[in-house]
């Protein structure tokens, strides 16, 4: 299979409880893929397992051919998948440039200079911040930042959980401009959203998770006409 | 090295050599006791910090390291007439050792904050019941050193030979934490402390971070106990476990400024100072000057949560001096 991530009847959840019951899904090269699901659904979960957070109990995940299932997470940023887990995760009392900087140090060290200035170009707004410290940025201002970091690690495919969450309509906006952007240069990204419309509008194809399977799966155009996508997650 | 991180190793190295020309400037015995146990505190307050302060992980039970650390030094000189030089070494490895042991036991298991704190505490407890039962420790009774001066024994008869030791000992615990400031491995427990599950998607191994921090933190804290043999040449199980110790280093850390390279030294000479003058003010009752020392800490701790460091960096912005970019001193 030529796919850069390809996860095949993945078991994983916590504990006795089991959340993802056989989950197969698949990321090719410069695609945007959407992960739909409602709350709860265990989204955040297979994000956590594939970025080796956690250990699934079956199943296996491929990244660019190789084998990473139940590798370490510092292992799987090496190989170049950077996972940007759901809200804000940022180091509150260190400062942006800081924040940045940790995201170079498993990848992409040599370079980090060169790419704090592409980051930097990509969101102005974090320049003019350089020296305040995370934890008083803005929502936006953070989720910006936990995405440039990752930006630092010379992402091959990204995954980013809920990156509009708690945004204002028009950062929302801005927001799926900027994955569009990332895209449009090469890069292949895993969105998980729960902004169903808008996702399926950028990404080339989509999966639905539903009791811990993928319930639809198909090309984003195909989906937003699905009967049974319509009724449940856009409100038709 | 970036400039900033030259510029405080170069803040270093100007402290340092200050500190090694102010000997030959006191004339009494007593400021000199007065710093040599004040730069001890402070590299009890190092230690803690690099666990501590660096870290994010809060130990409750750091005299687990230093009572090893002087037992290390008492049992190989007493039993084995081991030069108390040596032990130096074998207390830093035991140590480290003993740190290791209590992370891969805590940190496996995920043990964080309070429970983190509650378990090194009940760890010091046990060494100190240990240290009571054991024949070879001396049990109950403690041990004694074997008065041999001369600085071949680390048994000074001038006080500056003690002076200079801490003094060496203080400056290796400012390159751990300037290193920690400039390192990878330092940026690393810096994202551990600040959010372990940011830092594990950025590729931190969040275990073995915290487990290298606290080896670090115990091989530190153990020359500390060495230290304290020395000087004073006895030892016993409250004096090495008791919970006394394990307050003194976390204190200055957290008065002086967590995870600052500084904050241990500013903690512990403001302490030592506090302390001297609530004893002159009132005497010899030892009561109320604890009470007021006890006062005098609440008020820092709630005035001051970032520590004297961050409480002076603060009034420097206030005063509209340069802007620092997180307070690197
Ligand atoms: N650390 C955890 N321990 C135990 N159960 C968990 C844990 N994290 C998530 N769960 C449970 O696993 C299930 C799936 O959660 P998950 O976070 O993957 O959902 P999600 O699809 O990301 O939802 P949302 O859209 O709200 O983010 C939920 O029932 C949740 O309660
Ligand atoms: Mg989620």
């Amino acid at each position: 299979m030529s796919a850069l991530l390809d996860v095949r009847d993945l078991r994983a959840g916590y504990g006795p409880v089991e959340v993802l019951r056989g989950v197969s899904l698949a990321v090719g090269a410069g695609e945007i893929v959407a992960l739909l699901g409602s709350n709860g659904a265990g989204k955040s979960t297979l994000n956590n397992n594939v970025s080796g957070i956690f250990r699934p109990t079956a199943g296996s995940i491929h990244f660019d051919g190789e084998d990473i299932t139940g590798t370490a997470s510092a292992a799987i940023v090496e190989r170049g998948l950077i996972h940007v887990p759901e809200g804000r995760r940022v180091f509150p009392n260190l400062n942006v440039r800081e924040n940045l900087e940790l995201g170079s140090y498993r990848r992409a060290r040599a370079r980090r200079s060169a790419n704090l200035e592409r980051v930097v170009a990509t969101f102005p707004r974090l320049a003019e911040r350089f020296a305040q410290k995370a934890g008083t940025l803005s929502g936006g201002e953070q989720q910006m930042l936990a995405i440039g970091r990752a930006l630092m690690a010379e992402p091959r495919l990204l995954i980013l959980d809920e990156p509009s969450l708690g945004l204002s309509p028009l950062l929302v906006e801005e927001m799926f401009n900027l994955i569009g952007r990332l895209n449009r240069d090469g890069l292949a990204i895993l969105l998980v959203e729960q902004n169903v419309a808008q996702s399926l509008e950028i990404a080339g194809r989509a999966f639905v998770l539903e009791n811990g399977a993928i319930a639809h799966q198909g090309a984003a155009a195909d989906l937003v006409d699905d009967p049974g996508v319509k009724r449940a997650y856009l409100g038709i | 090295m970036t400039p900033s991180a030259v510029r405080s190793l170069l803040f270093i190295v100007a402290f340092l050599a200050a500190m090694a020309l102010l000997p030959a400037f006191i004339r009494s015995e007593f400021w000199l006791t007065f710093l040599i146990l004040a730069l001890y505190t402070a590299s009890l307050g190092q230690a803690w910090n690099v666990l501590g302060g660096f870290g994010g992980q809060y130990s409750f039970g750091h005299a687990m390291f230093f009572g090893v650390g002087a037992y290390a030094a008492a049992v190989l000189q007493v039993r084995f007439g081991i030069n108390p030089w040596v032990t130096l070494g074998a207390a830093f490895v035991l140590g480290g050792a003993t740190g290791a042991m209590v992370g891969a036991l805590t940190f496996r298991y995920g043990l964080k904050g309070s429970y983190f704190a509650l378990v090194t505490l009940a760890f010091a407890e046990v060494f100190r019941v240990l240290a009571n039962t054991f024949e070879f420790t001396g049990a109950g009774v403690g041990m004694m050193i074997k008065l041999a001066p001369g600085a071949a024994n680390f048994q000074f008869v001038a006080k500056t030979g003690f002076y200079f030791t801490i003094l060496s000992i203080v400056a290796a615990g400012l390159m751990v934490a300037w290193w920690l400031k400039h390192s990878r491995f330092g940026a690393w427990l810096t994202a551990v402390r600040e959010n372990e599950d940011a830092a594990r998607a950025l590729g931190v191994d969040v275990f073995r971070v915290k487990l290298g921090a606290i080896t670090l933190s115990g091989a530190m804290m153990a020359t500390g106990g060495v230290f304290y043999v020395q000087m004073f040449q006895y030892i016993d199980p409250p004096l090495a476990f008791g919970a006394g110790i394990s307050v003194e280093a976390l204190l200055v850390a957290i008065v002086g400024g967590m995870g600052s390279i500084f904050g241990p030294l500013i903690g512990a000479f403001t302490l030592a100072l506090v302390n001297h003058t609530t004893t002159e003010l009132i005497g010899r009752a030892p009561a109320l000057s604890m009470a007021l020392y006890g006062l005098l800490l609440i008020v820092m701790v709630t005035f001051l949560p970032n520590g004297l460091i961050g409480g002076l960096a603060s009034l420097a912005r206030r005063l509209g001096l340069r802007q620092r970019s997180g307070g690197d001193e």
